[in-house]
């Protein structure tokens, strides 16, 4: 049943995007298939740190692999895109599962140190061999939208296309593997490691599938970011760029995948936006300092405004704190009841406040 | 009653044939002239927007961060002047951090949002190695890229891309030949960014520099994580090959890494450098910050530099090309030193209103392409344009100069020369024309 929910919002969503991206010009399809693209790294990560509890700084480096392994692939093999995207999922789940083995053994700050060493690491295999990995240059190649949508059909529309189709397929995997036994088991192992290891647990097994999972999203990522790109560099995938999607992650909300939806459009959007701001409004000298101080802006005032993220602030204005019968219910949520209440005619409000507890985890 | 409505007639039949008469001479007068039209995406009857990527942070950004300001200075200087054909320029320039995914993100919300007209002096080789195809792929003129790189000139695979400041071969060819004939028997080393800048570089140095001279060649990432140690590593090298003369085709924060680190190792050898990273200000500026220091520190770290311009040297204040940019500086770009790169983005600024002039009152993309493909008469620059639809390279040729107090002081005459491993390097028989009276092309 979950399954057929999940694949239902998947599907409103996937037309909703098909529709309105038919409506965009091609700048803006491009940034849509780069936000895609940005939510699929961001909902692995957030299943690594919010789920399993482990941390990542080092989430570009996956996202290095995926996005050279397609490069590569597209380059040398010409596989159909669908595979090319598997396989880099494929090849970066690998490297998950090698940095997993080592980090079954990790905890806390040792973690965070070991793969932050990867981020900072990995891009240097692309200047030690230039011949095949193009060094500072990288690789430059192309993909072509489908014969049977015509010759004029946008190639941006296209990207768009397959990076949305791909950022739906994956929350929808994660959601259910989320409210499958190994995301309960996750879960257990979060909250408390001694306690799920004596109800019987592999915690060293579980900390690696998680590994797996997260790198092999990131791994799609980097795939999709590429297809968009048209290039791989090394500069694509600093060590900024995992600090920046572990700031999503917990900008969008911890351990949720809306959440991960939210960091990613924030992730990709507001630097742009206020970059165009500030030289539109004559501040052509702020306008290389202002995204970035947007950016840490953003994040203070959203922490402070709402310490579980944009998702839970969206929570907390769209519904009850608490379940009705423990807690009082906000003044917000009561007025939101008042409301839905008058328009559907029927009481639909206590309905919504006792699925609320079951429903944080999955889309919520 | 039909009388009176005749005679009531006939003045406002000779109005109308009047006014058509009237209307007639006007149009004829201004198709002459030719009315301003929106003749091209970026092109309204007012304005021409064009658009750039460049560094305004990050580490190429020291220096070079003032060139785009410095081309729209001097584009305020021409709009205030009656702009081109009437038309104002808008410069809209975006920061890509000298990132090549930024840079991609950058240009595409130029060309496929902004609509600008042109993509103009996008700065770098890899940054704009990765646009490039994009550019060309949209058919948008992508004119005088900041960047030596001789793979601007394709005139059939990019057809759209031109280049603009000598290219690196032609740049090692003529800093190899005065090696070469200065230098005899001394040991020479090479220091270079690992990317087309620094490669087609030393393939230039190379055609000049006999190979049983060369003791070391030194690469560096310019995305290096710890800048600061790769230099120390490699400078070490350097000194233990016992080179006597180094070369570097480096960005300017990368001479100044390399010069510290031979302060810090006590070596000392003749320093050789292509103009990308030999503007005086900016590494004694950059030298100063590293260090800690300030004051004469950094410029007396740079006293002896030999390096190469293909600009008037800022030096020589007689030059009407000089006077007329230290004019535009004093008016419209005061807060910024008037140094090297200042001088670059005036100079490139010029030279694509000498393009745009050609290409005519109402533009289209492909005009303004056909009109640098029909070449450009020498202006700014010391050697002429190589332009022609076959050949998308710049300027032609440099002079060899040293860095004394502060400003290049010539060695000696321009020297032309061609992309080709035997092509001589020869002195310049063309005489540089004078900046025009009124600072417009």
């Amino acid at each position: 049943m979950t399954l057929l929910r999940h694949a239902g919002i998947a599907i409103i969503a996937g037309v909703v995007l098909l529709v309105l991206s038919s409506k965009l010009d091609s700048y803006r399809q491009y940034q849509l298939a780069e936000v895609a693209a940005t939510i699929v790294a961001v909902a692995g990560l957030t299943i690594l740190i919010g789920v399993s509890g482990q941390i990542s700084i080092g989430h570009g480096a996956f996202m290095f692999v995926g996005g050279y392994a397609t490069a590569l692939i597209v380059m040398h093999l010409k596989w159909n895109l669908a595979l090319v995207i598997l396989a880099s999922a494929v090849v970066a789940g690998v490297a998950g599962a090698i940095m997993g083995v080592a980090a079954a053994r990790l905890r806390g700050p040792y973690l965070a140190g070991a793969t932050l060493m990867l981020a900072v690491a990995l891009p240097a295999v692309a200047y030690q061999w230039q011949g095949v990995f193009g060094g500072d240059q990288g690789l430059d190649f192309t993909v072509t939208s489908p014969g049977f949508l015509g010759v004029n059909f946008q190639l941006t529309e296209w990207q768009a296309w397959v990076c949305c189709i791909c950022a739906l397929i994956v929350l929808v995997l994660l959601a259910n593997v989320l409210r499958s036994r190994v995301g309960r088991n996750w879960r257990a192992l979060r909250d408390n490691e001694t306690a799920a290891a004596l109800a019987g647990l592999n915690v060293g097994l579980l900390r690696v599938r998680a590994f797996i999972v997260s790198a092999a999203c990131a791994g799609v990522a980097g795939s999709l970011l590429a297809m968009t790109m048209l290039n791989v560099t090394p500069g694509a995938f600093t060590l900024a760029l995992s600090i920046q999607l572990l700031t999503a992650v917990v900008l969008g909300g911890l351990g949720s995948l809306a959440g991960a939806v939210w960091g990613g459009i924030i992730l990709v959007l507001v630097p742009p936006f206020l970059s165009n701001f500030a030289s539109s409004h004559g501040l052509a000298s702020a306008s290389a300092s202002l995204p970035i101080a947007g950016y840490g802006l953003v994040l203070i005032i959203v922490m402070l405004a709402f310490p579980s993220g944009v998702q839970g602030g969206v929570r907390r204005l769209l519904g009850p704190v608490a379940p009705a019968a423990t807690a009082p219910v906000s003044a917000l949520g009561r007025h939101w009841h008042g409301l839905r209440k008058r328009v559907g005619g029927q009481d639909v409000g206590a309905e919504l406040t006792t699925t609320k507890g079951v429903d944080k985890e999955g889309f919520g | 009653m039909n009388r009176p409505h005749r005679l009531g007639l006939a003045p406002l039949a000779m109005l109308a044939a009047g006014s058509l008469l009237l209307a007639a001479c006007g149009n004829s007068g201004s198709s002459s002239s030719g009315a301003l039209q929106a003749s091209a995406p970026g092109v309204t009857a007012k304005t021409i927007t064009i658009g750039s990527h460049q560094p305004l942070t990050g580490i190429a950004a020291p220096g070079y961060d003032e060139i785009a300001p410095a081309s729209n200075a001097y584009f305020q200087y021409v709009n205030a002047h009656g702009g081109v054909y009437g038309r104002k320029i808008v410069y809209k320039y975006l920061n890509d951090q000298y990132n090549s995914s930024i840079t991609t993100t950058d240009v595409r919300q130029l060309i496929l949002q902004d609509h600008v007209f042109a993509i103009f002096d996008g700065l770098g080789t890899p940054t704009h190695l990765a646009v490039a195809p994009f550019i060309n792929s949209e058919k948008v003129p992508d004119l005088f890229v900041a960047s030596g790189c001789a793979c601007w000139n394709a005139a059939s695979s990019l057809p759209e891309t031109f280049g603009w400041q000598i290219n690196y071969i032609r740049e090692g060819k003529i800093l190899g030949a005065y090696i070469a004939s200065h230098f005899k028997g001394e040991k020479i080393a090479y220091f270079y960014q690992n990317d087309e800048f620094g490669q087609d570089g030393i393939k230039g140095l190379g055609y000049e520099i006999p190979a049983s001279q060369v003791v070391a060649k030194e690469p560096y990432n310019v995305a290096a994580s710890n800048p600061a140690g790769e230099v120390g590593t490699l400078t070490a090298a350097l000194k233990a090959s016992k080179a006597q003369v180094v070369v570097a085709f480096a960005v300017p924060a990368f001479m100044a890494l390399l010069r510290l680190s031979e302060l810090s190792l006590g070596y000392s050898p003749t320093l050789v450098s292509s103009d990308v990273g030999s503007d005086p200000i900016t590494l004694a500026g950059l030298l100063n910050s590293f260090a800690k220091k300030s004051g004469a520190f950094g410029s007396g770290l740079i006293q002896g530099i030999i390096t190469d311009s293909y600009l008037p040297s800022l030096g020589s204040s007689n030059d009407s090309w000089i006077k007329l940019f230290t004019k535009i500086h004093s008016q419209y770009l005061p807060k910024l030193p008037l140094d090297g790169n200042v001088l670059y983005g005036m100079s490139v600024a010029y030279t694509f209103v000498q393009a745009m002039l050609k290409a005519g009152r109402n533009p289209t993309r492909q005009d303004l392409v056909n009109a640098v493909n029909g070449g450009l008469p020498q202006g700014v620059s010391v050697a002429p344009y190589a332009y022609s639809a076959t050949d998308h390279d710049g300027i032609t040729g440099a002079y060899m100069a040293e860095v004394k107090n502060g400003v290049l002081v010539p060695l000696g005459p321009t020297q032309i020369t061609d992309n080709t491993a035997t092509g001589p390097v020869s002195t310049d028989s063309s005489t540089q024309p004078p900046a025009p009276a009124n600072g417009i092309p």
